[in-house]
């Protein structure tokens, strides 16, 4: 089968001012390398969550995909087409909801459609439809300002699939919410994707997180990020609020915490290191 | 009332409702005072003034007293004398506002979005606008003469600043966020610009222009105390040389509560152009 997303040999690099150079082992540099040679096969249809430690550059990694950002070396293809710039066949969704304050929920949703050139009629039915697959259906004309975090982010995310993107990437959509939120927004993701099987690639810090939604979950290195290894989640589909609890999900659970356990621990090390962090 | 055939429960009722019933009977007169606290300094301040030249702590001749001053106002308005000024001096701020918006505003567009463009015309941006206006006023009599052209020009360069920078750091600092989650969704230049730039700097200008119209009201009396033969600068400094002292004070009495209007009305103004921000968090004489 074909990949859906392929990336290859991806290496980003962040470069300092003059004045904040870093000790990178013995050498001072005022480079950071990111993302150290990530090559990563998504398959079509498929969730896929990437977990890492803190400043792993997950969501560079997604920038990237997403052509946000340039890699500095290396290539993304999507759909076998090579990712340039912009890429309008992926949905987006931020921690930080990105709603524009300035416009409605409905109004929200539509943004992508306008830019698309789509007719105000049936950007508003789109809209509409949305909002009640959502629940939100008495929500279209309040300003963001006037709904909560789990309300604004589900309207980030029905934004985000206004335009019918056939990949979809999430970045920490759900860590800004409380707790009982979070679950209610992650059986409610899963439900709408059980429907539309659009592929997803989905960052979280997360691991019960991750493991809940995910087909396989990529785990990081800690800076510079690379892959650490991809672990298979062989959980029954449609998942629903019950499977948290099985023993099941705890064995998976801990298959993909061994892995990461010990990146976390080199990334705290890492900052007990640091100069300047001392206090 | 027969006493007989009121049981006890009604007769606790008549005394429970019945005062209530009297009160509620006010409640569409009621004022909540709590919105109005300020007003109780006016009032202080009004009876201070009224209070020390009556008593001779204040030679009444420099000071009349705010009845008198008051009077002077009314009779005034009633003349419409103050209202002609009134209204000349508003007309001169309101040009010189329009045309400080009308210039301001795009510029800042452009300084904000390049910054090419502002790296070049900072430093002498920095050095006009911390000139006083005031001391530049000659040099505008001096190129435009007495007439309204000076006027106009000195309330246009005087407002122009607030509005300049603030619509240049509403363009700047717009949330780098929005501009991600615009390109994401396929946004092109024209996009970001109509749709996200310019709705997200909204605020920024608004408060702008709120500084900007303020400072027109300012720089305006100041300009016809100079050199003017109308408007309310001209009407307190004519009537001062003149010594027509309660006019002077009436003038005076006049413009506080033409500021007082103007500032409800930007400050209404802002809140309507702002709607989707919620509350606003400042206060009415900010």
């Amino acid at each position: 089968m074909a990949e859906k997303v392929s990336v290859e040999n991806v290496n980003k690099k962040f470069r300092l001012k003059k004045s904040q150079q870093i000790n990178d082992n013995g050498n001072l540099t005022n480079e950071i390398l990111v993302l150290d040679n990530v090559d990563l096969k998504v398959k079509p249809g498929e969730f896929l969550v990437v977990v890492g430690p803190s400043g792993c550059g997950k969501s560079v990694l997604l920038d990237i995909i997403g052509g946000l950002t340039k890699p500095t070396t290396g290539k993304v293809f999507h759909d076998n087409l090579e990712v340039v710039g912009p890429n309008l066949k992926t949905g987006y969704v931020f921690q930080q909801y990105a709603l524009f304050p300035w416009r409605t929920a409905l109004s929200n949703i539509e943004f992508g459609l306008e830019t698309r050139g789509v007719p105000e009629e049936e950007r508003t039915k789109i809209g509409k439809d949305l909002l009640s697959v959502f629940g939100l259906s008495g929500f279209a004309d309040r300003f963001p300002y006037q709904l909560s975090g789990g309300m604004q982010q589900r309207v980030a995310i029905a934004r985000s699939l206004a335009t019918d993107p056939d990949l979809l990437l999430m970045d920490e959509p759900f860590a800004a919410l409380d707790a009982q939120t979070r679950e209610i927004l992650q059986n409610q993701l899963l439900k709408i994707w059980d429907q539309k099987r659009t592929t997803v690639i989905f960052v979280t810090h997360g691991l019960e997180e991750a493991v809940f939604l995910a087909d396989r979950v990529v785990v990081m290195t800690a800076r510079p990020g690379k892959i650490k290894q991809i672990i298979e989640i062989d959980l029954p589909r449609p998942r629903g609020e019950d499977i948290r609890a099985s023993v099941e999900f705890a064995i998976n659970k801990e298959k993909v915490w061994t892995v990461l356990k010990e990146e976390v621990n080199k990334a705290q090390k890492d900052w007990e290191l640091a100069p300047g962090f001392s206090r | 009332m027969p006493e007989a055939i009121v049981d006890r429960k009604k007769e606790q009722d008549l005394l429970v409702v019945k005062p209530i019933a009297i009160f509620s009977g006010w409640k569409g007169f009621k004022i909540n005072w709590s919105n109005y606290s300020g007003l109780w300094a006016i009032f202080a301040f009004l009876g201070l003034w009224e209070l020390l030249p009556r008593i001779g702590v204040v030679d009444p001749v420099y000071l009349p007293t705010f009845s008198e001053t008051f009077k002077t106002l009314i009779l005034g308005i009633l003349s419409g004398q103050i209202l002609v000024d009134a209204g000349v001096s508003s007309l001169r701020a309101l040009g010189g506002f329009a045309l400080a918006m009308v210039v301001a505003v795009p510029l800042g567009f452009l300084m904000g979005r390049y910054s090419q463009f502002e790296k070049y015309t900072d430093l002498l941006i920095q050095t006009l606008r911390n000139t006083s206006t005031f001391a530049l006023f000659p040099i505008f009599l001096l190129l435009f003469g007495l007439g309204e052209t000076s006027k106009i020009a000195i309330i246009f360069y005087a407002a122009s600043w607030h509005i300049l920078i603030n619509t240049i750091n509403g363009v700047k600092n717009v949330d780098p966020l929005f501009i991600k989650a615009a390109k994401s969704m396929g946004a092109t230049d024209k996009d970001l610009f109509h749709k996200v730039i310019l709705p997200a700097s909204i605020p920024s200008i608004v408060s702008g222009a709120r500084l900007g119209a303020k400072i027109s009201f300012m720089v305006v009396i100041a300009a016809e105390m100079i050199g003017a033969k109308s408007g309310l600068g001209f009407y307190i400094q004519s009537s001062q040389y003149n010594f027509f002292i309660p006019q002077m004070y009436a003038g005076v009495l006049a413009l506080a509560i033409l500021g007082v209007i103007i500032n409800y009305a930007l400050v209404w103004f802002e809140s309507k152009a702002t709607y989707w921000k919620g509350e606003l968090d400042q206060s009415i004489f900010g």
